[in-house]
């Protein structure tokens, strides 16, 4: 709901230019499950922030009218048709699978919802 | 779990003002998953498979697979879309939303940002007491559903201690639009109510697109209601700043969509009232007690760090593709309920509580199938109503419409009177088979041979000569005791009318 939802990014609108902080890097570690020491932290802030200011440069050029690319390749509506294929078998699906019970697979116990 | 304290819903509605916000996520109904040939869980057919049957090396997110858009499920979003009144965007990308969470193997969902596929519409949702609100819709957009967690163990779980989750990826993939409103504004007493009749209609739509198979209770559909009061200010003044909002999940059914707005209205009205704030964070709705709980807060969890998805290409619908769907698109369901109206020949009322009920398309499919329209009204908010009500499921759920029309017709046919019915019925909610079925398996067809009938009626009308005497006299309405004796013989499977006019022609024979 738009009520606290984040707005559509729009082309041109540069990211403030910000230093990145040590405090940003240990939060996006957190995020991606990636345990760092305080030295490789210190170092990636460093190389995180010339990686915002070499993208900041781009952003200065791509004003509204130059339309965002996400891709290299000029294709577009790439799809399948919808028919049924080959699946797994069971006993393939759980074969790399730390530990399961015969059907499915067993991970540690998440607190929260059930999904 | 400790109880909330409510506050009056009259009273929370005279200090605030509620505003609402929707997600509803359908799972569509195509053969194959979004992304992946695996067949489709949500298919019409798709059933409930053993775990992990229903899988691709893409929905497991395997090294080197990757995903293919499936383009029934496009078509399908775009009708959808068009019949939420949205714009269809020319161009429109998928993105990663990024969270570690085991029902999806590969950490993150594929999923659509900033360009969805459908934006800008509005649905007519018609109100219990008749009036028509315009719900805005901000967007619809593509995705794909999750697997399955199950809990086990803990202090209750067969293991002692030991807590662990079971995944069974077969839904992870399933194709998924999740229509998202704007904030809804001025529902006020009607918040319940609207909320309820809202889903309804996406429901409706759904159906009506043969898109979905739209069961609620399997979760083909399901919604997030989101909930916020903000404090009334004189007229003339500043609108006061809007509430902290709470995202209620989990609510698998029309009525609990209706209860769960209520109870969260409620709920917060009694801690703003104290001085005390709402905490943002996701509830989740208990069906058995009719309270949410809380459920994780709302914060770095919600850092999703979405980025274009790079393995998949942009989706451009040529123009002709679009009004071609367009063209395709079922009567919408606001010019349906007044062609129903008309053509089922209702009293308003009688319309009103139809669709209050929920049961349009169940009564529209059971005229179909070759009741009346009045008679497949009166089992629908009949008895089929209350025995959904007792159980505190949705009457959709219990019985096809196929199968009360083959009752409505074993009624009118005279196999049956109106009290066997209600026991086939019950019979036919047990899953004891169709009318037809149940009907011979518990051998409750009406008696029909006038034999048997005559044979019972001579025998009430010698033990009863006084009786007898009465309606020889003319007192037709002496007949009454006989009747009764009579019908009870019979078990209650005689039609009474029958057993009535036999009773008037014995008597004058004896």
């Amino acid at each position: 709901m738009s009520q606290n939802s984040t707005g559509p990014i729009q082309p041109g609108q540069a990211a403030p230019h910000e230093q990145i902080t040590t405090e940003q890097v240990s939060h996006l570690a957190s995020l991606a499950r990636i345990a760092l020491t305080p030295e490789e932290i210190e170092r990636l802030t460093g190389e995180l922030g010339a990686i915002v200011d070499s993208i900041a440069k781009v952003s200065e050029i791509a004003t509204p009218d130059v339309p965002a690319t996400s891709h290299p390749i000029p294709l577009s509506n790439v799809f399948r048709d919808d028919v049924v294929g080959e699946t797994l078998t069971t006993e393939q699906a759980l074969a790399g699978a730390p530990e399961h019970d015969g059907s499915r697979f067993a991970v540690s116990a998440i607190l929260g919802e059930e999904q | 779990m400790a109880k909330a304290e409510l506050m009056d819903f009259d009273k929370a509605l005279e200090m605030f003002e509620p505003v609402l916000g929707f997600e509803v996520h359908v799972e569509l109904n195509t053969k194959t998953k979004m992304f992946s040939d695996a067949p489709n869980p949500a298919a019409a057919d798709g059933g409930t498979g053993e775990p992990n049957t229903m899988i691709t090396p893409v929905d497991l997110g395997l090294p080197g697979s990757l995903p293919v858009v499936n383009e029934q499920a496009v078509k399908y979003s775009i009708s959808l879309g068009l019949a939420l009144g949205c714009e269809i965007a020319p161009s429109s990308r998928f993105a990663r939303k990024n969270y570690f969470y085991p029902d999806l193997a590969k950490n993150y969902q594929i999923s659509q940002y900033d360009e969805p596929i459908a934006f800008d519409g509005s649905v007519e949702v018609e109100l219990p007491d008749g009036t028509l609100f315009e719900v805005p819709i901000e967007r619809a957009h593509m995705e794909e559903d999750a697997g399955k967690l199950t809990h086990v163990g803990g202090a209750t779980g067969r293991i002692q201690g030991a807590e662990y989750s079971l995944v069974d990826y077969n839904r992870a993939g399933v194709p998924l639009v999740e229509i998202v409103t704007k904030t809804i504004f001025g529902a006020e007493h009607n918040a319940p109510e609207l909320a309820k009749a809202y889903v309804a209609a996406i429901r409706d739509i759904v159906i009506g697109l043969g898109i979905s198979e739209a069961r609620m209770e399997r979760g083909n559909l399901r919604c997030d209601a989101n909930v916020s009061l903000r404090p009334r200010t004189a007229p003339g003044e500043e609108p006061a700043p809007l509430g902290t909002r709470t995202e209620t999940k989990n609510v698998n059914s029309l009525r609990s969509v209706e209860r769960a707005i209520r109870y969260e209205i409620q709920r917060q009205a009694a801690i703003l009232a104290k001085g005390g704030t709402i905490i943002q964070e996701t509830r989740h709705w208990h069906e058995d007690t009719g309270v949410t709980s809380a459920g994780r807060p709302k914060s770095d969890a919600d850092d999703y760090r979405y980025f274009p998805e790079p393995d998949l290409l942009p989706v451009e619908p040529s123009r002709e593709l679009i009004e071609e769907l367009r063209a395709a698109l079922p009567e919408a369901p606001a010019v349906r309920r007044r062609r129903l109206k008309e053509a089922w020949g209702f009293t308003a009322l009688e319309f009103q509580d139809v669709v209050n009920s929920g049961l349009l398309s169940e009564v529209e499919a059971t005229t179909a199938a070759g009741a009346s329209a009045h008679a497949a009204r009166k089992w629908w908010t009949g008895e089929i109503a209350r025995i959904a009500n007792d159980r505190g499921v949705d009457a959709g759920t219990l019985v096809s419409p196929a199968h009360v029309s083959e009752l409505v017709a074993m009624v009118e046919d005279g196999e049956l009177t109106d009290r066997l019915a209600r026991q086939v019925l019950e019979g036919v909610i047990a899953g004891e088979g169709s009318p037809q079925e149940v009907t011979k398996a518990r051998g409750l067809a009406v008696v029909s041979d006038d034999g048997a009938l005559v044979a019972a009626i001579d025998e009430a009308l010698q033990s009863q000569p006084d009786v007898l005497q009465k309606i020889r006299d003319g007192k037709v309405q002496a007949a009454g005791a006989v009747i009764g004796a009579v019908m009870k013989a019979m078990k209650g499977q005689a039609d009474a009318a029958r057993v009535r006019e036999l009773v008037l022609e014995r008597a004058q024979q004896q």
